[in-house]
């Protein structure tokens, strides 16, 4: 059995495992754009920060390659000819395969703005090689201004701010983390990064740039030495939609992971698959999800039985001592009813549908967090449950002796 | 392979298990100076609404999701089976607080992450087992 993964990153190695889980004989070809080993791309503003060094992160031992038997060729996928079962490279080259995972992940989206291309230092911040040329580009008296407050935009604040003069962040949304947080939650975030440095121009946006000037929707003027482009991300699906995949946003993959063309499978930032809490397909473009999903596939690949059918969105993200923790859904339609509560540690905010927990959003005391992520992953009933009780103090209480013998008497 | 497990009926609510699992990680010889006046971060912890009390700490679970959420890898396997944690790879996103289904990590002043490893760095025989009064916390192996 030949197998073929195409992109290096966290769900590519978790597929080498879930195949060598299942197979030690078959060969495992891996195709890398980039020349690192696989590493946890959300550690790039770790990095920055002086928290992660170099060495630390890449996601498997030195060895991992040989010792799984897998090659590594350095090229980027151009087609994919399904009748064949081929890949063909960038270089002239042609891998052939007998399954396929496309683990291709996401790329920087930049829409055309005006005057960009008069902006000498610009960046995006998706890869460590941008962490490393941001690193050469900023000193302590740079102006960095920062377009996108999301996950992406925040966080490489957070990384440059001790390295950089002045950090700034603007977003046309009005508020920061605007795709997980809701205006309250946001407005704590934001104060927190902004008692922590981080200046912020929010309903905002750069309309065009002239050199080192950004010129503002609302008519300001943000003078700046380095950019930073942080809107957001698209999956990298090109390959497969000429090859004539059903694609939406993102590939679409059962809780198989496999795709609508046989033998071929995908997993991580690529795709698109069913979200137990919104109860559709979505892009659920996090890390965890991209193992799960990694692995899974690698072990229906080499002929063993996988799934993953409990896939929600998940957060954990820190910034300075403040931490936010989000699951599920939780959108205000009516549909789901929210229980909180608010006092000095933060907010919690529970939404409740149909006698079930469908999303979560805590801010502040992120205790055991844990207990309500697996309520939620697991649908469990909470009918009988003192769940009121729970978000108080979450511990394993309310869910009584049986359950408490199982997982702690037992091994689970 | 072994494992701490927690006998409910048996347990008296003593806390003993917290000090004993805090000295036994302060790296300090001597149990008075390890803890007084310090406030303790214990890997283990007492769950109590006054009538019930037991003890929680990692289950060093078979397919551990702390692990597959872990961002930076320092989270780990051994080859026993153990649910180790690499401090200098650890970030505290704590992306593994949001995953333990049980409630059992926890973190220190700052803010990296804590977690049972059986006390294999302290003897092999978990603290808080050799310290518990009522046998309510045991290590041995269970039947999967």
């Amino acid at each position: 059995m030949k197998y073929v993964i195409i992109g290096n990153g966290p769900a590519a190695v978790s597929c080498v495992d879930g195949i060598r889980s299942v197979d030690n004989e078959g060969s495992i070809t891996i195709l890398s754009k980039e020349a690192h080993p696989a590493y946890f791309r959300p550690l790039i503003s770790y990095y920055l920060e002086g928290k992660s060094k170099e060495e630390n992160i890449y996601c498997r031992r030195a060895d991992f390659y040989q010792k799984n038997h897998v090659e590594t060729v350095l090229g980027e996928a151009v087609a994919i000819d399904k009748e064949n079962r081929i890949v063909a490279l960038n270089s002239g080259e042609n891998i052939a395969y007998d399954r396929l995972c496309i683990c291709s992940g996401s790329s920087p989206f930049v829409p055309p703005m005006k005057g960009l291309e008069t902006v000498e230092k610009k960046f995006t911040f998706l890869t460590i090689d941008d962490s490393f040329a941001l690193e050469q580009a900023v000193d302590k008296n740079s102006r960095v201004l920062i377009i996108g407050a999301g996950l992406i935009g925040l966080k490489c604040a957070e990384g440059l701010r001790d390295r950089a003069g002045k950090v700034t962040v603007c977003d046309l949304a009005p508020r920061v983390l605007s795709s997980i947080l809701d205006d309250e939650c946001a407005m704590v975030v934001q104060k927190h990064l902004e008692n922590c440095g981080i200046a912020f121009s929010l309903a905002n946006t750069a309309d065009h740039f002239n050199g080192n000037t950004a010129y503002m929707k609302d008519g300001s003027v943000i003078d700046f030495d380095v950019l930073v482009l942080a809107l957001g991300v698209r999956p990298n699906i090109g390959l497969f939609k000429d090859a004539g995949g059903e694609c939406d946003r993102a590939i679409i993959v059962g809780n198989d992971m496999k795709t609508s063309i046989d033998d071929i499978y995908a997993a991580g930032d690529c795709v698109e698959q069913y979200d137990i809490s919104f109860g559709n397909k979505r892009i659920m473009a996090l890390l965890p999800n991209a193992n799960i999903g990694g692995y899974t596939a690698g072990v229906n690949m080499a002929g063993g039985k996988a799934l993953f059918d409990n896939a929600v969105p998940m957060n954990s993200i820190g910034f300075w001592g403040l931490h936010i923790m989000t699951a599920g859904s939780y959108a205000n339609d009516g549909s789901a009813q929210m229980t909180e509560i608010k006092d000095e540690s933060g907010i919690k905010r529970f939404f409740i549908k149909d006698h079930k927990l469908n999303g979560f959003m805590i801010i502040g005391d992120v205790k055991s967090a844990g207990i309500f992520t697996n309520l939620l992953r697991n649908q469990t009933d909470l009918s009988d449950m003192d769940f009121e009780a729970l978000i108080k103090s979450p511990n394993l209480l309310p869910f009584g002796e049986n359950y408490r013998r199982k997982t702690l008497r037992g091994v689970v | 392979m072994k494992r701490v497990y927690v006998n409910e009926e048996w347990c008296l609510g003593c806390h003993l298990c917290e000090y004993n699992c805090a000295f036994s990680n302060s790296g300090i010889k001597d149990m008075v100076k390890a803890l007084k006046g310090k406030k303790i971060t214990p890997r283990i912890h007492v769950e109590d609404d006054g009538k019930i009390h037991y003890a929680v700490s990692c289950r060093h679970c078979e397919d551990p999701l702390c692990i597959k959420g872990c961002i930076s890898g320092a989270l780990s396997k051994d080859e026993n089976g153990v649910v180790a944690i690499d401090h200098d790879k650890c970030v505290g996103c704590l992306t593994c607080m949001l995953l333990c289904p049980y409630g059992s990590i926890t973190t220190d002043e700052n803010e990296t992450v804590l977690k049972c490893e059986l006390c294999m760095q302290n003897g092999g025989i978990p603290a808080c087992v050799q310290g518990c009064p009522n046998r309510a916390i045991v290590f041995e192996e269970v039947e999967e």
